[in-house]
């Protein structure tokens, strides 16, 4: 197999300055979230009575809140559960747009039209205020309802570069061939249709989850998402909105990791495409990506 | 050229009638306006309850699809209904709605027109310090969401003022309250208060919007036509002023209805962190209140500038490409 300039795509992904920070951020991020609050020894709803709008330093590494809360902890919390609203939601989304695309462009005529007409209908109705209206009625369901409710508003544009790009493959003679030699639909999506989109998925994917985490945590922000007790890193924001110079730490610090956490995974999407898709033909990629 | 003009508009007409039912649909039944009765003290009763709620047409009793048809025969006619206070959804759009339309009109004019400038001066110095400035800085705005780059900016103007001793930016709100002096004070006062919000809804079309046009603006500095306009003798600067920006803004027009989406929804949290009394923060407080009516106004609302803005496209895809005009 023959590479272009900086040969294989790994070797390429791995000499990418981009590829290599974004991945470092994310690893430290996911230890943050997962491994952290066992070394601090506080839990998100632990109160410390004894220090209450404490600065950062001592037994509190980011500080405490109003009523003693650890704010590290919380940022923990809150990064867990952005990381994996995310992560699902652009799983399902890709999932969804792929499915949509690679029907409607393969098999063309009224399943085409049906779909496109969904997808345009989708496209006009206000996503993130229908997600405003709908995230309240969904919190029987737990948590990770919003990962599907944000998904099932965040499909489309994925859906049609998947459509533009299975119509043009369908005509090259690999995919004629198989059709002629009567190979079923399904086998040849899955065959020879789906890995030539395999790289656009991935990155579509990875940029996903940075639209995914905003919507989730604007959702919280306005306290439509997640509820307390339990903390996202947009209530955090919200609850030191009206102090962020009075106690800077309870603003900066759930701030300041969410930015990262959004940065880390543009950084990768930007090196993905880069690495998997030197011509860039996907540059649609990171429009799904972001949209709030 | 108008046959096809047409038919988009027919057809945007189609989808904003259907989003229009979906949106109410939707709004129905995940917006529970009876909370906001039984919330009062004294208590009223159930029957005093559902009078209400049948008098603002929400009667819960009656099937969705009905109370959509009667709300939509009143629309039609002009009158998108009363809100849970009683007041009417007219006069509370017509007092919002021209703040926003500030808003989103400031921002698409400096978003675009900076965006489209900053990608055209990154292609044109390629590799070299501002094109690598300009990533940085397209990659720093894009993950930050908009709720965190309103209040960072107002954080920024907050220690400005400190410093300066005075209030040098003004964030709060759409004009000082009590202010006296003429018409031209008042013009300045709000432009000043205009200056964050804009900000806050300009920088992430601006990152974006360069991000396209250096894509395509390179595209076109590789072609035939730019290397015979300088051949004849034009310099760089000019050959690409007059025969590759208006080729390279073809594909950013593709975008512009989708980028449109993302700045109201930018809009949104801006409104509610500057304070100003907008569609967007009308919506959030109607849904917190489940006011059925005036959400669904906001959605339509919504739903219309979309299309509008994908109807502006087309005309600007067809102003700039004369293939599609003879097509």
């Amino acid at each position: 197999m023959r590479y272009g300039h900086g040969g294989p795509p790994a070797r390429r992904l791995v000499r990418a300055p981009g590829a290599v920070a974004g991945a470092a951020l994310l690893i430290a991020l996911f230890l943050l979230a997962f491994v952290g609050p066992r070394i601090s020894g506080w839990g998100y709803a632990d109160v410390d009575y004894s220090a209450l709008h404490r600065p950062p330093g001592g037994g509190h590494w980011f500080g405490t809140n109003r009523i003693g809360q650890d704010v590290f902890a919380q940022c923990a919390r809150g990064l867990q559960k952005s990381l994996l609203i995310g992560a699902l939601a652009a799983f399902f989304a890709t999932g969804l747009g792929a499915v949509v695309g690679v029907c409607a462009g393969y098999f063309g005529g009224w399943a085409d039209r049906l779909l496109m007409l969904c997808v345009d209908l989708m496209l006009v109705v206000p996503a993130f205020l229908v997600l405003v209206v709908l995230a309240p009625r969904l919190r029987g369901l737990g948590w990770l309802a919003y990962a599907g409710l944000i998904a099932a508003f965040g499909w489309m544009v994925t859906a049609r570069a998947v459509r533009a790009m299975t119509r043009s493959l369908k005509e090259r003679q690999f995919v004629l061939v198989a059709r002629h030699m009567g190979v079923g639909p399904g086998m040849v999506i899955r065959r020879h249709i789906l890995p030539h989109m395999a790289s656009f998925l991935v990155t579509d994917a990875t940029v996903a989850v940075a639209g995914a985490v905003i919507s989730e945590t604007g959702l919280s922000y306005f306290g439509f998402g997640v509820q307390p007790p339990d903390v996202s890193l947009g209530t955090l924001i919200a609850d030191s909105a009206d102090v962020p110079t009075t106690y800077p730490w309870m603003f900066w610090f759930p701030a300041g990791l969410l930015v990262l956490l959004v940065l880390a995974f543009h950084l990768i999407g930007d090196a993905l495409r880069g690495a998997l898709d030197p011509a860039g033909e996907a540059a649609a990629a990171d429009l799904a990506g972001s949209g709030a | 050229m108008s046959r096809a003009l047409a038919k988009g508009l027919v057809n945007s007409l189609a989808l904003l009638v259907v989003s229009t039912f979906l949106c109410y649909w939707i709004s129905s039944v995940a917006l529970d306006p009876r909370a906001y009765y039984e919330d009062r003290t004294p208590r009223p009763s159930a029957a005093v309850v559902n009078a209400q709620l049948t008098a603002l047409g929400l009667d819960p009793g009656m099937p969705v699809t009905d109370r959509f048809a009667h709300w939509a025969r009143r629309a039609l006619h002009g009158d998108l209904g009363r809100t849970l206070d009683g007041t009417s959804v007219n006069a509370e759009f017509g007092r919002r709605v021209g703040v926003t339309a500030r808003l989103l009109v400031a921002g698409t004019v400096v978003g675009t027109v900076l965006g489209v400038l900053a990608g055209v001066w990154a292609a044109t110095r390629r590799g070299r310090l501002p094109d690598r400035a300009l990533t940085l800085f397209s990659f720093a705005v894009l993950s930050v969401p908009p709720f965190v780059l309103g209040l960072l900016l107002q954080t920024g103007a907050l220690s400005v003022n400190d410093a300066a001793g005075r209030t040098v930016i003004r964030y709060t709100g759409e004009s000082t309250p009590g202010l006296k002096g003429g018409p031209l004070t008042q013009v300045g006062d709000s432009a000043v208060h205009l200056v964050l919000p804009t900000l806050s809804v300009a920088l992430g079309a601006i990152a974006m919007y360069s991000r396209y046009q250096r894509g395509s603006t390179l595209d076109v500095l590789g072609s035939d036509h730019l290397r015979t306009a300088h051949a004849k003798g034009l310099t760089p600067g000019r050959a690409l002023l007059r025969h590759g920006l208006r080729t390279s803004l073809i594909p950013l027009t593709a975008f512009f209805s989708f980028g449109f989406l993302t700045l109201f929804t930018g809009a949104v949290f801006t409104e509610k962190i500057y304070g100003w009394h907008g569609m967007g923060s009308w919506f959030v407080e109607s849904v917190q209140k489940g006011d059925v009516n005036a959400a669904v106004a906001v959605e339509v609302f919504s739903a219309a500038l979309v299309l509008l803005a994908g109807l502006v496209a087309e005309l600007l895809h067809r102003a700039l490409d004369p293939r599609v005009r003879r097509a």
